[in-house]
């Protein structure tokens, strides 16, 4: 049985947290091989072979595959899936534009956001934002899975898989790339972060965020937001937490200014510590939270960061 | 231009959703059930695709039971002209696979040709972010995912698109899927005139047997279970006792 592992690579970088989540998933499932494709790939393939339980890497460099544009790297994947049962990936944007697609030109379903693997055709994955888990088994011959990456750990380092390269499948030229708005930042990751900082609506305005940002950073923490406070302009779209947003689990969650409506529960509930920081003593954020505080940001936020000091 | 958006009937995403005693799914028997927010979203955008001359007609469709005649009526309301809706199931609890339904909507396309498909980038019941894609696939088409802004420039579509990095910018050929994210508009209300006005728009009926396409499901459900419930917590008192509580649990 072997598994075809689709890296996740930006800008030539491996994304090494996403995608030794993703082996350590796929590690029950066969042979694991990755795939690195990018504009350039091969320092990420390099990177790639050094985690525990790869057993090969695949390097595709070509033009058209940077950017992870979808076309060219389903075209890609599917001229190689003759040799896997499974082809997975970590459950980032990148893959779930890309994963479907494959599914599709193989004439097979795709499993998303899948949280277990109870056996090589059977997994598990959270539906309607997490309210329920469903088991399902596949009847597919092969299997198109994207991993959600909060549910596993990342393998560790020390293997030494062989590298090869493959070319590029023909680039059907059906998009092309403009440009990136990457927001450049010094803290963690918000989806491999040890603490998450979060605000919500409460927090009323771009410019107070600062004070959600000050905690973060005395806690080396990743910075979080609920959805109302990004459509409302006092947060980055990729700091969203929730269902459709990115989902944390890290070792302690503080959302502060959150109500806690389901779609925001969806992505951080399964987070180990979860403090609650709101005023109103009846917010559904305090039914999850291990410790609440029912006060006014405005004052407490200030307080916590002065006293964590 | 002639655009189609598939519209999804969903449980309403204030609803408390509780799963079966049996294990065989959630419960959709008497409870609110709406269109998914995602395909209002793309609907509203397809209206001012053509309140800007970009479209001439806006052809709605659903997979599914029969009720969700009223998702379409619904989005016929807000502005769409026409509606097709594809029976391929008797039970509210069967849903259609995103393979099936990409199938079905292949074949629509190709009786309809639409210069575009806008369609929900998930569907909030499972989660599956899967549709667009497939349905891309299959018909070999350009695919704009997550979209937060979208222009047509003559034969290309400039989408951005919502990364877990931030925003990525593509330029698309046409015919295209787009599919649209939370920050591309605001969906608008359906007036009491508008949705008196869309009884009487056309609404087409077919089956999935109509398109000669399989609906059999490739997944089978093993099991649909409740998620692990988190212990009570407490409320403290001050900042400081948070602190302490924080330094205990070993948090900080
Ligand atoms: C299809 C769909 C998908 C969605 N996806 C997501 C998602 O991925 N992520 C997400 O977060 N949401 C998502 N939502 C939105 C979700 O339903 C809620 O609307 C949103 O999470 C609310 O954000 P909030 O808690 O910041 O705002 P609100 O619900 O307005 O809560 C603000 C809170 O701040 C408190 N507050 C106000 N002032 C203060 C103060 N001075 N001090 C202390 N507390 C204060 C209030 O008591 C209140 O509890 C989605 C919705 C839909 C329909
Ligand atoms: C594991 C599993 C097992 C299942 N087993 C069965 C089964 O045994 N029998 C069965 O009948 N169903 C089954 N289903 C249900 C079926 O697979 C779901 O409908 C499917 O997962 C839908 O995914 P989604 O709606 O989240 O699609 P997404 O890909 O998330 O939907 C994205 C967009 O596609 C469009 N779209 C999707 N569905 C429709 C539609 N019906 N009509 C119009 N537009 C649409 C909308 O624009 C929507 O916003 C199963 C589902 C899962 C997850």
């Amino acid at each position: 049985m072997a598994v075809l592992l689709l890296a996740e690579v930006n800008n030539g970088e491996l994304a090494l947290d996403a995608t030794a989540k993703a082996v350590t998933a796929a590690k029950s499932l066969g042979d694991v091989t990755v795939l690195a494709a990018g504009g350039t790939a091969a320092a990420a393939g390099e990177a790639a072979a050094k985690i525990d339980g790869v057993a090969k890497v695949l390097v595709a460099e070509d033009a058209s595959l940077g950017h992870r544009l979808a076309e060219s790297t389903a075209a890609l994947i599917v001229s190689l899936a003759g040799d896997y049962e499974h082809i997975v990936a970590p459950a980032t944007t990148d893959a779930k534009n890309v994963m479907p697609r494959v599914a599709a030109l193989l004439d097979v379903m795709v499993i998303s956001d899948a949280s277990g693997v109870v056996d090589a055709n059977t997994f598990e994955r959270p539906i309607y934002a997490g309210n329920a888990v469903q088991t399902v088994k596949s009847n597919d011959a092969k299997k198109v899975i994207t991993f959600r990456t909060s549910t596993f750990d990342a393998a560790g380092e020390g293997g030494s898989a062989s590298v090869e390269t493959v070319s590029a499948a023909d680039n059907p030229g059906l998009s092309e790339w403009v440009e990136d708005k990457v927001a450049e930042s010094d803290r963690p990751e918000l989806t491999s972060a040890g603490v998450v900082v979060s605000g919500g609506r409460g927090v009323g305005s771009e410019e107070d965020f600062k004070l959600i940002e000050a905690l973060a950073d005395k806690l080396n923490a990743a910075v979080g937001a609920s959805r109302a406070a990004v459509d409302s302009g006092y947060a980055p779209n990729d700091w969203q937490v929730g269902q459709t947003g990115k989902v944390v689990a890290p070792e302690l969650y503080i959302a502060v200014g959150i109500s806690g409506a389901i779609q925001h529960l969806a992505g951080m509930k399964d987070s180990k510590i979860i403090v609650a920081i709101n005023k109103d003593e009846e917010a559904p954020i305090f039914q999850v939270a291990d410790f609440g505080l029912v006060a006014d940001l405005f004052e407490a936020v200030p307080a916590l960061t002065e006293k964590l000091g | 231009m002639k655009v189609l958006v598939p519209v999804k009937r969903v449980i309403d995403y204030n609803v408390k959703v509780r799963v079966k005693a049996d294990g065989s799914g959630v419960d959709l028997a008497n409870v609110k059930m709406s269109m998914n927010p995602f395909d209002e979203i793309a609907v509203e955008e397809a209206i001012r695709l053509k309140e800007a001359g970009k479209a001439d007609e806006i052809v709605v469709v659903s997979i599914g039971v029969k009720q969700a005649q009223e998702t379409l009526r619904t989005a016929l309301a807000m502005g769409a002209d026409r509606a097709i809706l594809v029976n391929a199931a008797d039970d509210v609890h069967t849903d259609i696979e995103p393979l099936a339904v990409a199938k079905i909507l292949a074949k629509v396309v190709e009786e309809e040709q639409p210069g575009l498909v806008l369609a929900g980038k998930q569907a909030i019941d499972n989660d599956m972010n899967a549709t667009g894609q497939m349905l891309s696939a299959l018909l070999g088409w350009s695919q704009g995912t997550f979209a937060s802004e979208l222009d047509i420039e003559g034969d290309k579509a400039v989408v951005t698109r919502e990364v877990d990095g931030g925003l990525q910018t593509i330029k698309v050929s046409m015919p295209a899927i787009v599919t649209v994210d939370l920050r591309l508009n605001e969906p608008r209300y359906a007036s009491l005139p508008n949705i008196m006005k869309a009884k009487k728009k056309p609404l087409d009926e077919k089956t999935a047997a109509d398109y000669g396409v399989d609906v059999t499901p490739r997944l089978e459900i093993v099991s649909t279970t409740e998620p692990a419930a988190r212990d009570a917590g407490i409320i403290v008192g001050s900042v400081d006792e948070l602190v302490e509580k924080l330094k205990e649990a070993g948090a900080v």
